[in-house]
């Protein structure tokens, strides 16, 4: 039952499939094939028919990570046919659709793979190398109260605008996904770029930049080689305009910071 | 570790470190590709030799070309440096689908092996020719300088040196084609008006610099005789642009 | 059990303040001495995990996502309300106060609403000094807009993204307090029951999600900020993962459910489109403002559109139905909520919907677009626009979009009195969680008012009064009650592993969605409801006899997670049906087709319902005790919404 189109054919398709049981076990592609897949479909849709298929069968479903299913909250992470969230520009797993695959396709399906983003099982990474980084600076100190008034802190609206654009970073990790290196540049650079353009966040702009890069190297990930699959494949399309600001920012405050550590 | 040495090997250090060091090596393309221009010149190489021999010999300039070993040394050490953490980065298993061709540009995700390249072709450049000017011993030319020029003549009349010699200009092109504008981005050099600028700009370097170059075993193999006299059969072309130097 | 909902005595503009300091205080060098428990991290929870940290508290933090950030507050769009009255345009407290307090059709709490007016302005500044991009004007000042049929400009907004960029905000603060060691952040970990000892909350149970251990954390008190129970429906525009299994075994061990059948269903929505459907997008609101909504004007017509027989080109303007603007000629298109989608599921029920379901009914561009240009309705709506076409694969500059109504919202949740502190001692609730602030209905831009509202600024006053009269010793998680606890969880997880039936936890849930769709969802009738539920008990019996799972629980197991959540949305199912079956008028988001008006508008009864129906659990298959906390307006005048 196709919901706009009446003519949309279902179709059928093989999926490869990571399957790791743990963090600890090694795992391997395995293949299924799902039938009367509608092009109405979202991906994510398509592993539920996967999944009460295996569970009827009595085989365990695929583990993947996924909430909002609208493209905000960040959670779906899947490798799809060698890109991060599939082939569709600007677009999260969940809002990817099987109309943008053809009957008979092949489908592989693998986690996020980096040192930083251990397997927790199947397609379900451990991402919290990303909370770790935001720990240590990804914020303005203020404690809830004795803040001024709104309209005490003008910020000319360009630059709200861009820090607008670098905080709608959705912490899903597609750029390390996709980063030959696994570097977490785009996602650091987000945070700190949005916070180095407010006022609000002058006063500790030099320390926040230097430790949250010091969490992002000792996470493991790795270094920035400008190559770009980063923001081509982020789903909401931060800037490497953001990588060059973490770079500068990174430079003078190690350059003019009093931090002798 | 002092805040020094943490600076320069964090990730960003690192890449710090390469782009200076890349940048500075730009620089010196410059000056050895004017100079190597003279090649062009129908002196039979007094010209060329002159610049060679003052290359060699003056004061500032060998300062500087420990600057120059410096710049190569480290650009290569973090060049290593950085792919063993990134490899490590990425992990043991890998995908088993990946299409990056689809997200990025091939000579972005290459440096690593355009680099090398340049790399092998530099060992050979060197000892070919600054070896052997340096330390080796060349017969006097006219003005009694070394004639290196002979040397390079000689050089590029053998096809596997062009092959090798052209090869690394393409490598050293596509190198530069992304090394120049991500010099500037890991410098934080950016700016929405001047970005798209220093793109071009360093698009066009890599053209320039590479195929320059890259002409001039190609001018010799091609047109000149033993003696790198231009033929009188060569195009006409060739002859026009010749008259020029 | 007499509910006392603690509203302080005096002037209702001055109860606030003299409840702070009429609150007993927690010495500062005695603050590190008493653990809370704060679970969930959406923007009530990770705002009250933060503020109670910075005051010194020790708390510990829960979530079952992988991240704080991932709570489903982020998933937001339109806007913040705050009463700031920077645009000059007549705002205050009190009318933000009088606009709740209607909007929630005389169903809420007059003291807690003017509260949340009053906070409204500090949540505001605080989010600004965290550094959260609000929309500006050239000026650098704050820009506002008009949101959801208000009369002033109250609304802060971030493009159509601001529910992600205050729980960035939250989580920004939260994760302060986590470098500092202030929190101590459990993520992938369910609470699964709730501790108590003596009367009062002490801990509760969890179950870490990957590898399946089952712990117990001890504390001095718990704050609940789980938020709504809308999955319930199993399609609505909650995150797939959202359920209302903190809130109900916190119910079950004494803490009593509010107005269950208060939920908020939200015009436009993107339509289902076929069986495999998993979740239903919301499409802000702000599109009514300029598109038209309509149907073709007969139901053969409509049938022909379906079959693919015409196109909806070919439907000329005299065919088409602007039915709200038609029934509704003073605010048309822009009428409420509930008003809109109560009449997009009359269009559809007499055989008038559209798209090949039948389940849906135009929101027209053509006359905007036309009127101005493709350009300026894409400077306004873009980002909507392209979600649109990305999920139905239909261009909406070209085709009317499709929408229907679908669940967005609950308003009933756990009792609170006015300190946010349920039925239980040292148990409070906040945000969606609790029932206290939108009475039958909830404004829109409203929600995140009220969970950031309570997040930062009622809950580290109000706990503190209760942690200032319990002896600041340690809870010890050796007592027998949470042995007791534990054991509890672990058998109810053995319990669903060893059914192995034939019919998957998906299954189950989407049949009781379909039940309280029909029956409970829109609009409801007492036969309907008693049908439903006769159908909600026994199909609570087919799944505790027919559930399949496999895997274990020492494991990363999602089907067992779900298992257990559509157990509680089976429990709690019934219960929202017996609280529709007990309020006999209409209000808000609760349409009882018996009590109506001619027009058929929504039939309040403020003499025998202005209450607030708190539920208590009494035992397995026993009827819950309806207790009544009856509303006092002393300060509004209730009168009968009308939008003719």
């Amino acid at each position: 039952m196709a919901g706009s189109n009446p003519n949309a054919k279902p179709m059928n398709l093989t999926l490869n499939v990571w399957r790791q049981p743990n963090r600890h076990t090694q795992g391997k592609i395995v293949e299924y094939k799902v039938k009367d897949i509608s092009p109405e479909m979202s991906f994510l849709e398509m592993l539920d028919v996967l999944n009460e298929d295996l569970l009827r069968a009595g085989q365990d479903p695929v583990a993947f990570d996924h909430d909002c299913r609208e493209g905000i909250c960040g959670s779906c992470d899947l490798f799809i046919n060698g890109r991060s969230h599939g082939p569709e520009k600007g677009t999260t797993t969940c809002q990817l659709h099987m109309r943008k695959f053809s009957d008979g396709d092949t489908i592989t399906i693998e986690p996020w793979r980096a040192t930083a983003f251990p397997v927790n099982k199947d397609l379900s990474v451990d991402r919290s190398a990303f909370d770790r980084i935001i720990q240590a600076g990804g914020y303005i100190s203020v404690n809830t109260g004795g803040v001024p008034d709104g309209n005490e802190i003008p910020v000319p609206k360009d630059l709200a605008d861009r820090a607008f654009e670098a905080a709608t970073c959705i912490a899903c990790g597609a750029c390390v996904a996709a980063c030959k290196n696994a570097s977490a540049m785009l996602f650091v650079s987000a945070k700190v770029s949005q916070l180095s353009l407010l006022p609000q966040g002058q006063p500790e702009r030099k320390t926040r930049v230097e430790n949250m890069v010091a969490q992002m190297d000792k996470e493991g990930f790795g270094a920035c080689s400008n190559i770009g699959s980063c923001a081509a494949e982020c789903p909401v399309g931060i800037s490497l305009e953001n990588i060059a600001i973490l770079n500068r920012e990174f430079l003078t405050a190690k350059a003019t910071s009093n931090n002798l550590a | 570790m002092s805040w020094i040495t943490k600076t320069l090997t964090s990730t960003i250090g690192r890449k710090i470190i390469m782009s200076v060091t890349g940048l500075f090596l730009c620089t010196f393309l410059v000056v050895h590709l004017v100079g190597n221009l003279q090649l062009f010149k129908h002196d039979h190489g007094a010209a060329f030799n002159i610049y060679s021999h003052f290359m060699g010999t003056n004061p500032i300039i060998r300062t500087i070309e420990w600057g120059l070993v410096l710049g190569f040394g480290f650009h290569i050490y973090e060049a290593f440096a950085l792919t063993s953490r990134n490899k490590s980065a990425r992990g043991a298993q890998g995908y088993v689908s990946n299409h990056a061709e689809q997200n990025s540009e091939w000579t972005s995700r290459n440096m690593g092996i355009l680099g090398t390249i340049i790399l092998i072709f530099l060992l050979i450049h060197l000892y070919n020719f600054f070896w052997r000017a340096r330390f080796g011993s060349l017969d006097p030319d006219i003005n009694n300088n070394d004639d290196l020029y002979s040397l390079v003549v000689s050089s590029f009349k053998q096809w596997w040196y062009v092959v090798l010699y052209v090869a690394a200009q393409i490598s050293l092109g596509y190198h530069l084609w992304h090394g120049f504008r991500s010099g500037f981005q890991t410098l934080g050099l950016n700016h929405r008006k001047y970005t798209p600028i220093i793109k071009y700009a360093g698009y066009v370097f890599a053209v320039v610099v590479s195929a320059a170059f890259a002409s001039m075993p190609l001018y010799f193999f091609l047109f000149t005789n033993e003696k790198g006299e231009l033929a009188a059969n060569a195009p006409t072309l060739i002859h026009a642009v010749a008259s020029a130097f | 059990m007499l509910l006392d909902s603690k509203i302080p005595e005096g002037p209702l503009a001055e109860k606030w303040d003299k409840h702070k300091f009429n609150v007993k205080l927690v010495n500062p060098a005695n603050k590190r001495k008493y653990d809370v428990i704060v679970v969930g991290t959406g923007l009530a929870g990770a705002s009250a995990a933060a503020s109670l940290a910075e005051l010194g508290y020790n708390v510990k933090a829960f979530t079952f996502h992988d991240s704080p950030r991932r709570a489903h507050s982020i998933a937001a769009q339109g806007g913040i309300n705050a009463a700031k009255n920077y645009q000059n345009d007549g705002d205050s407290v009190f009318r933000l106060f009088y606009d709740t307090i209607k909007g929630g059709d005389y169903r809420a709490r007059e003291a807690n609403v003017y509260r949340l007016a009053q906070v409204s302005v500090n949540i505001i500044d605080q989010c600004v000094a965290q550094g959260v991009p609000f929309a500006r004007e050239y000026g650098g000042l704050l820009a506002n807009r008009s949101f959801g049929g208000a009369q002033v400009s109250r609304t802060f907004y971030a493009r159509g993204q601001t529910g992600q960029q205050l729980l960035i905000g939250a989580y920004s603060a939260l994760s302060r307090q986590i470098a500092y060691g202030k929190v101590k952040m459990y993520t992938r970990t369910e609470m699964l029951d709730l501790v108590m000892i003596d009367g009062v909350a002490r801990g509760i149970v969890t179950r870490n999600v990957v590898t399946g251990e089952i712990e117990n954390h001890a504390a001095h008190a718990v704050v609940l900020a789980t938020g709504g129970y809308g999955n319930v429906f199993y399609l609505s525009t909650n995150a797939k993962q959202s359920n209302v299994t903190a809130a109900w075994r916190a119910h079950k061990k004494g803490a009593f459910f509010a107005n269950p059948c208060f939920t908020q269903i939200h015009p436009t929505c993107i339509p289902v489109s076929g069986d495999y459907q998993s979740k239903l997008t919301l499409m802000s609101e702000s599109l009514r403002n300029d598109g038209r909504v309509w149907v073709p004007k007969t139901v053969e017509m409509a049938e022909r559109l379906r079959k693919g027989e015409i196109r909806v080109q070919d439907i000329q303007e005299d065919d088409r139905d602007y039915f709200l603007e038609r029934k509704y000629p003073a605010f048309g298109n822009l009428v409420p909520r509930d008003v809109a989608s109560r009449n997009a599921k009359q269009m559809c029920d007499e055989g008038r919907g559209v798209g090949s379901t039948g389940l849906a009914v135009y929101l027209d561009f053509a006359e905007i677009i036309q009127r101005t240009s493709a350009d300026a309705v894409s400077q306004k709506y873009g980002n909507l626009f392209a979600m649109y076409e990305k999920i139905t694969g239909e261009d909406p500059y070209k085709m009317p979009m499709r929408i229907y109504p679908a669940v967005h919202y609950t308003m009933g949740g756990l009792w609170v009195d006015y300190n946010l502190q349920t039925t239980i001692p040292g148990l409070y609730a906040t945000g969606e969680s609790n029932f206290s602030d939108h009475g039958a209905n909830r404004l829109g831009a409203s929600a995140l008012m009220q969970g950031l509202a309570d997040g930062y600024f009622v809950i580290p006053y109000t706990i503190g009064d209760y942690l200032a009269q319990t002896p600041p010793k340690p809870v010890d998680t050796q007592h027998p009650a949470f042995a007791e606890a534990k054991a509890g969880v672990q058998a109810r997880t053995e319990q669903l592993l060893s059914i192995n039936g034939t019919r998957t936890p998906d299954d189950f849930h989407k049949a009781l969605g379909h039940l309280m769709w029909e029956y409970c969802g829109m609009a409801r009738n007492a036969e309907g409801l008693r049908h439903a539920k006769a159908e909600i008990q026994r199909l609570r019996k087919e799944f505790w006899s027919d559930v399949k799972i496999v895997g274990t629980g020492e494991e990363l197991n999602p089907t067992l997670e779900k298992a257990g959540r559509v157990a509680d949305f089976l429990e709690l199912g019934e219960l929202m049906v017996d609280d529709a079956l007990a309020r006999n008028e209409s209000c808000g988001g609760h349409f009882r087709e018996e009590y109506q008006t001619p027009e058929g508008e929504a039939l309040r009864d403020d003499e025998h319902f202005a209450y607030v129906a708190a539920w208590e659990y009494r035992g397995e298959n026993v009827p819950e005790t309806l207790h009544k906390e009856d509303l006092q307006f002393e300060n509004v005048k209730l009168t009968q919404r009308s939008y003719k």
